[in-house]
């Protein structure tokens, strides 16, 4: 067995590197260099760091396993971070590490992997997949609190045939005790943040970062009054209350966000509850499957018990069976079946 | 096991090895302090110095050693844009190393006139179209002997004469790191006023270089303190690091034509067995003049990334040339000044000979390359 480990620097994908190592297969560690910097240099600070690069160059050399860097700047900006700001721009809530996953990270590793003659890529996921009569199961990882299955809940069968998660497994101390006693230097590294690019700060700093221009335009209570004005739709996310620059008596969330005219439209707590939601793009586990169901459309957020039905176009209806807040086009909506991933699409519409 | 990244780094001569020597227990005073024991460190260092000057063509005081090639490049470029003498203008050209680009950037950035150069295709400059960026405010020229991605060699001497006819008194740079591995340097020939060089290019030890420096050439020091090197470059030398490059150069210039011919061959047969194995390969400037140690070529529809690790585990060590600090490749701004897309960038490798490079590796490393192509095509 040769395999292909994508190794971050950090303590899951270190730790992965070295389980495999140690079952005794052949192992190449990489680093996808992701994200550089505003002026094209690497970051000092954030992720993709040069850092980073050498925690891993580190680990690897104390595994004594071949290491490379490779540059993927120029694909993961136009293919995560464009798609990130166009989201925003459009009043949509984007999850880049969906987007990464699906467009950048495993379809490069994977076709890497084919071509190195490696039979498996090995990231640090936490999320577990399993084997039955020649098909692929994805389960959420042991450890609840760590769980990432959410952000692999778009890949199918081709793509989980070759990939292992073998911190899957285990249960975070569990990791970083494996870590020290490997001697591993990133053993008490901090957990990386869930938006790798946007660092610590907020999304708008990043946009802002970025020269994002978004349009200016009217705040709009239910009815179409106008309440006041606001300098750019990109600085609004659905369920959001503060920021808005308007006074009205009661607490006032954003509703609605209006890509052509640049309306944002606030409303009651009660104006944000969501019955349902149209998912679109959706890809299966090992086919589609309806009826009850949990939805999840944070990656760190609860499942939802719902009815799933086909809708047109190949993709599905859900219907929660508590109302939602807070869920907004853009975002990722992932199906499980108990702890059993089964499927994810993109959420189009909401009501 | 085949070694054709030498371009990176070369091994150590085993001259400059004995050279350095005595430097284990005999040799080990501060050079500028004043009993036997500095004198003995002292008359090394200035023993080196003289080597050094006597095969570029130079004086002995026209020589300052320096931390490597890059630090050689930084005093040749800022230390000319920052000298009070001239007005700080500096013309170059977009191919040269990232240790002339970015302090020419750097000297932008603080003020300073910043022209860069058009280069054609193959990566080379027009002396003249040189000359016409060459005014009365430009206070450096700097344009390297040959390319270290693409091993172009720059037409030097001419654009030397032509960047002094348009104004006398502007300085000019040449960065030799890779050029003076492959050719004899004669700086008055040359016609160069600066000239960097590092010894871990052609057999020395890592972290050690000269620059040049034409006597009464402005000269702003960079690095401040207690006066070494005429005051150019302060800190306590490095002598044994200095000993050991003027012995690597001394080993290179008795070595120069087996070096010429041994390359020549292994680059040249490696060239014509890739060309027999791999359809569509297609080498860099290769009717330019180039420097015969080096071949860059491009292997359409093979990602470099992927390849450098089929090759590093078949055991042959090459690069993408182009790299940054964490050692991934990068679309490199030689090749894209040369009108090459990233995807075609993407498809380049460097293969670069050496001294130590034995008879026959030339074909038998492009064997290696055409098997794994293959694997990958
Ligand atoms: C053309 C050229 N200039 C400058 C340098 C930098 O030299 P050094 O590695 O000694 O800092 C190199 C090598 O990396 C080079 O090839």
């Amino acid at each position: 067995m040769k395999v292909l480990v994508a190794m971050s620097g950090g303590v899951d994908s270190s730790v992965a590197a070295a389980l495999v190592k140690e079952s005794g297969w052949e192992v190449i560690g990489v680093t996808m260099k992701m994200w550089k910097g505003p002026g094209g240099e690497a970051p000092t600070a954030g992720c993709c760091t040069v850092a980073d690069a050498e925690d891993a160059r580190r680990v690897a050399a104390h595994l004594d396993i071949p290491y490379y860097v490779w540059d993927y700047t120029d694909e993961f900006m136009s293919g995560v971070v464009d798609v990130f700001i166009g989201d925003y721009l459009s009043g949509r809530t984007p999850n880049p590490c969906v987007e990464c996953n699906r467009t950048v990270k495993f379809s490069r590793l994977l076709a890497h992997a084919d071509a190195l003659d490696c039979d498996a890529v090995v990231t640090g996921h936490y999320a577990r997949i399993t084997a039955e009569d020649g098909r692929r199961r994805l389960w959420r990882g042991v450890d609840p609190g760590k769980d990432q299955s959410y952000v692999l809940s778009m890949l199918g069968q081709d793509q989980l045939a070759r990939l292992r998660f073998p911190v899957g497994e285990l249960v975070k101390e569990e990791t970083r005790r494996i870590a020290a006693e490997l001697g591993i230097r990133t053993a008490s590294k901090p957990d990386s943040q869930d938006i790798c690019f946007v660092g610590r700060g907020d999304y708008r700093d990043f946009l802002a970062e970025q020269g994002v221009d978004s349009a200016p335009g009217p705040v709009l209570d239910r009815d179409g009054t106008v309440l006041g004005f606001h300098s750019g739709v990109s600085s609004f996310t659905i369920g959001q209350r503060r920021g808005l620059g308007v006074a009205v008596g009661a607490r006032r969330y954003v509703i609605g966000i209006d890509p052509d005219t640049a309306a944002v439209t606030v409303g009651s707590a009660e104006d944000l509850e969501i019955e349902e939601a149209a998912v679109g793009g959706m890809s299966w586990v090992s086919g589609p499957v309806t009826g009850f169901l949990s939805a999840q459309y944070r990656a760190h957020g609860r499942a939802v018990m719902s009815e799933v039905s086909e809708a047109k176009g190949g993709g599905v209806r859900v219907r929660f069976s508590e109302p939602q807040r807070a869920l907004a086009c853009g975002q990722t909506l992932a199906l499980y079946r108990g702890n059993e991933v089964v499927g994810g699409g993109i959420i189009e519409s909401a009501a | 096991m085949f070694y054709l990244d030498h371009a990176a780094s070369s091994p150590l001569r085993p001259e400059a090895w004995e050279a350095m020597a005595p430097f284990r227990e005999e040799i080990y005073g501060n050079p500028s302090g004043g009993h036997a024991v500095s004198r003995r460190a002292k008359n090394a260092l200035e023993d080196a110095r003289d080597l050094a000057a006597a095969l570029l063509n130079a004086d002995p005081l026209e020589i300052v050693f320096t931390g490597g090639g890059t630090e050689a490049d930084n005093l040749a470029v800022k230390g000319s844009a920052f000298a009070a003498e001239t007005p700080g203008g500096i013309v170059t050209a977009p191919v040269e190393h990232d240790a002339v680009l970015q302090s020419a950037r750097f000297c932008g950035e603080a003020g300073r006139r910043l022209s860069l150069v058009k280069v054609d295709r193959d990566g080379l400059i027009d002396p003249d179209e040189v000359a016409s960026h060459v005014a009365s405010r430009t206070g450096v020229v700097s344009i390297m002997m040959g390319n270290n991605e693409t091993g172009v060699r720059q037409p030097v001497e001419e654009t030397v004469r032509a960047a002094k006819a348009s104004n006398p008194s502007v300085s000019f740079h040449t960065d030799a790191v890779q050029g003076y591995v492959s050719e004899r340097v004669d700086v008055d020939a040359l016609g160069v006023d600066m000239l960097s060089l590092a010894a871990h290019k052609f057999g020395g030890p890592k972290g050690v270089g000269l620059l040049y420096v034409r006597s009464g050439t402005p000269l702003q020091p960079l690095i401040h303190g207690g006066g070494q090197e005429l005051g150019r470059r302060s800190g306590t030398h490095n002598v044994m690091a200095a000993v050991g490059m003027a012995a690597a150069m001394a080993a290179l210039e008795e070595d120069r034509d087996r070096f010429r011919a041994r390359t020549a061959a292994e680059r040249d047969s490696f060239e014509s067995t890739l060309s027999a194995l791999v359809p569509g390969v297609v080498f860099t400037a290769a009717e330019a003049p180039r420097m015969v140690q080096t071949s860059h070529v491009r292997i359409p529809g093979v990602l470099n990334e992927v390849l450098l690790v089929r090759l590093d585990a078949a055991g042959a060590a090459a690069s993408a040339a182009s790299a940054c600090q964490s050692g991934a490749a990068t679309v490199s701004h030689v090749l894209e000044a040369m009108g090459m897309t990233p995807a075609e960038a993407r498809e380049c490798l460097r293969f670069s000979f050496g001294w130590s490079t034995p008879a026959g590796e030339g074909a038998a490393a492009a064997r290696l390359v055409a098997r794994e192509v293959e694997a990958l095509r």
